[in-house]
């Protein structure tokens, strides 16, 4: 193993366990966690059936598009109620909520949204029988050059 | 009055799920922001949106400072008959504006 | 003859035409797709703004630009190609918010709309679109030819604390990147853009303006003379490349 190497695999090892170290602290921020609970109850949620899209790379945090859609029927018996979003880092976690209805036909919605920084970004569904759904994406928000000063 | 822009279909087969675009211009101040003088801007932003398609309600949001300036919205329904969308978007300072749009369903 | 000397010099520009790429390839393809949508691009807000001034008159007994101008999709295209454009009276190159201005002031007798107002975006916006798909056309005149020169100058010359000139970024390390944003080659091809850092609508001047700030020099003021210059020889060197007004960009 050559120097140039083994620097390497120590690097990676360490950035490896900090950010091991750092996943839980972040799943369980407070203001996170109570906003989910105020969504979302504490019924568990099932994680799939819903997906989040959104680029895994943002040029700039002020403007994120992203589509949350949900694999679900919009018919009177079975469809999706609620979709919200949350992002563990903002200021304030909670998103959005998007309201549908059998009359949706899709459980789709897009939207632009801010980010403060990288984060974990969860999407969670209230489906009509009262069970939720949920999924998270990983997101890197990088910075404009020579914003106003 | 706040510019909107508004995307419905004209026209549409009854039973198609068509998709809805909406923007208007807000600036959506999070009052989290400090201004030019370091004092932290007030928070104004659009906290209510809804869409009601002859009379009834096929969408609606909840916003909150995370939804970007000139909030834009895109949503599906089904092309159930022609009439007409109603667009309302309510806010804090008492902003209130109502857009409409028509559609034709054949 | 001097006009042909000037267009001989652009020509270079034109043959390496495909190594010049507007700012718009670099962005993510979310970006992108915002500004190609018509119905997603916030941009078309202010272009509504315009298109409602341009029919309006700014008071009673004045004309409205629609008055003067008739259609703009007619009267207006391929305008905001070519500006800044030498103005006889002004006996210097004029840009296009200027240009907005000086009519404002002498055929409708209205106040000018003040420097990066949402009003003189809108307008700006609007006419930049009746030119949206047409290739960069700068102002053929021979006598804006010293400006241009001058615009060339400043592009190349260092300013600032940071001690860094124009070219120094976008013709030197174009395409590389500064902390995790891609330097673009600096084609003026989309303004006023829709940024997403100001949230907003802007002009090439302001963009100016941030870059002189992040080399920690004193912006030339909205409408200075070393701005119009600059952005003459911007739209020279972008020569041929095509319109994007509204343009987004991160």
């Amino acid at each position: 193993m050559t120097n140039a190497t083994r620097r390497d695999a120590l690097g990676l090892g360490a950035g490896l366990a900090a950010f091991l170290s750092f996943r839980p602290a972040r799943a369980t921020t407070a203001a996170m966690s109570e906003a989910i609970r105020d969504f979302a109850g504490t019924v568990k949620r099932q994680e799939g059936g819903i997906t989040l899209d959104l680029p895994p790379l943002v040029e700039n945090g002020n403007v994120v598009p992203l589509t949350v859609s949900v694999d679900s029927p919009m018919t009177a018996e079975s469809f999706v109620k609620r979709i919200a979003l949350f992002a563990e880092k903002n200021p304030q976690p909670h998103i959005g909520t998007y309201h549908l209805n059998p009359r949706s036909g899709r459980a789709s919605v897009s939207s632009r949204i801010r980010l403060a920084d990288s984060q974990a970004i969860t999407a969670i569904a209230e489906m009509s029988d009262g069970s939720f759904r949920q999924t998270s994406a990983e997101v890197i928000v990088t910075l404009a050059a020579c914003v106003e000063g | 009055m706040a510019r909107t822009l508004i995307n419905v279909p004209a026209s549409a087969k009854r039973g198609e799920v068509i998709e809805i675009k909406t923007l208007i211009q807000h600036p959506m101040e999070t009052g989290f922001r400090p201004g030019a003088n370091g004092r932290i801007l007030a928070r104004d932003i659009i906290t209510k949106f809804a869409c009601t398609y002859n009379g009834e309600e096929v969408f609606a949001a909840e916003l909150f400072p995370a939804t970007a300036a000139n909030p834009f919205l895109a949503f599906t329904t089904v092309a159930s008959e022609s009439g007409t969308f109603r667009f309302t978007w309510t806010g804090d300072n008492g902003f209130k504006q109502t857009e409409t749009a028509t559609i034709s369903v054949t | 003859m001097r006009r042909l000397a000037c267009l001989l010099l652009l020509l270079p520009a034109a043959a390496l035409a495909d190594e010049r790429r507007s700012g718009s390839t670099y962005m993510s393809a979310e970006t992108q797709a915002m500004q190609k949508d018509d119905t997603a691009n916030p941009g078309m807000l202010w272009v509504q703004d315009g298109a409602a001034l341009w029919s309006r008159k700014p008071a009673a007994d004045k004309k409205a630009c629609a008055d003067c101008h008739g259609d703009a999709a007619a009267s207006m295209k391929g305008v905001a190609a070519r500006y800044p454009a030498f103005d006889a009276e002004q006996g210097r190159p004029v840009d296009l918010a200027t240009r907005i201005n000086l009519c404002r002031e002498k055929h409708q007798q209205a106040a000018p709309f003040a420097a990066e107002s949402e009003s003189l975006l809108g307008l700006s916006a609007w006419l930049g679109l009746q030119s949206r798909g047409l290739p960069i056309s700068p102002d053929p005149d021979p006598r804006s030819e010293p400006f241009r020169e001058a615009g060339r100058r400043l592009y190349e010359q260092r300013m600032g604390q940071l001690n860094f000139a124009c070219a120094q970024c976008h013709d030197d390390n174009a395409g590389k990147r500064l902390a995790g944003s891609v330097i673009p080659q600096a084609h003026p091809t989309g303004y006023p853009i829709y940024r997403l850092e100001w949230q907003g609508m802007g002009s090439l001047q302001r963009r100016l303006r941030n870059c002189m700030t992040g080399v920690r020099a004193e912006p030339f003021a909205y409408g200075a003379p070393e701005m119009v210059e600059l952005e003459l020889f911007l739209m020279s060197r972008a020569a041929g490349m095509t319109v994007e007004t509204p343009g987004v960009r991160p």
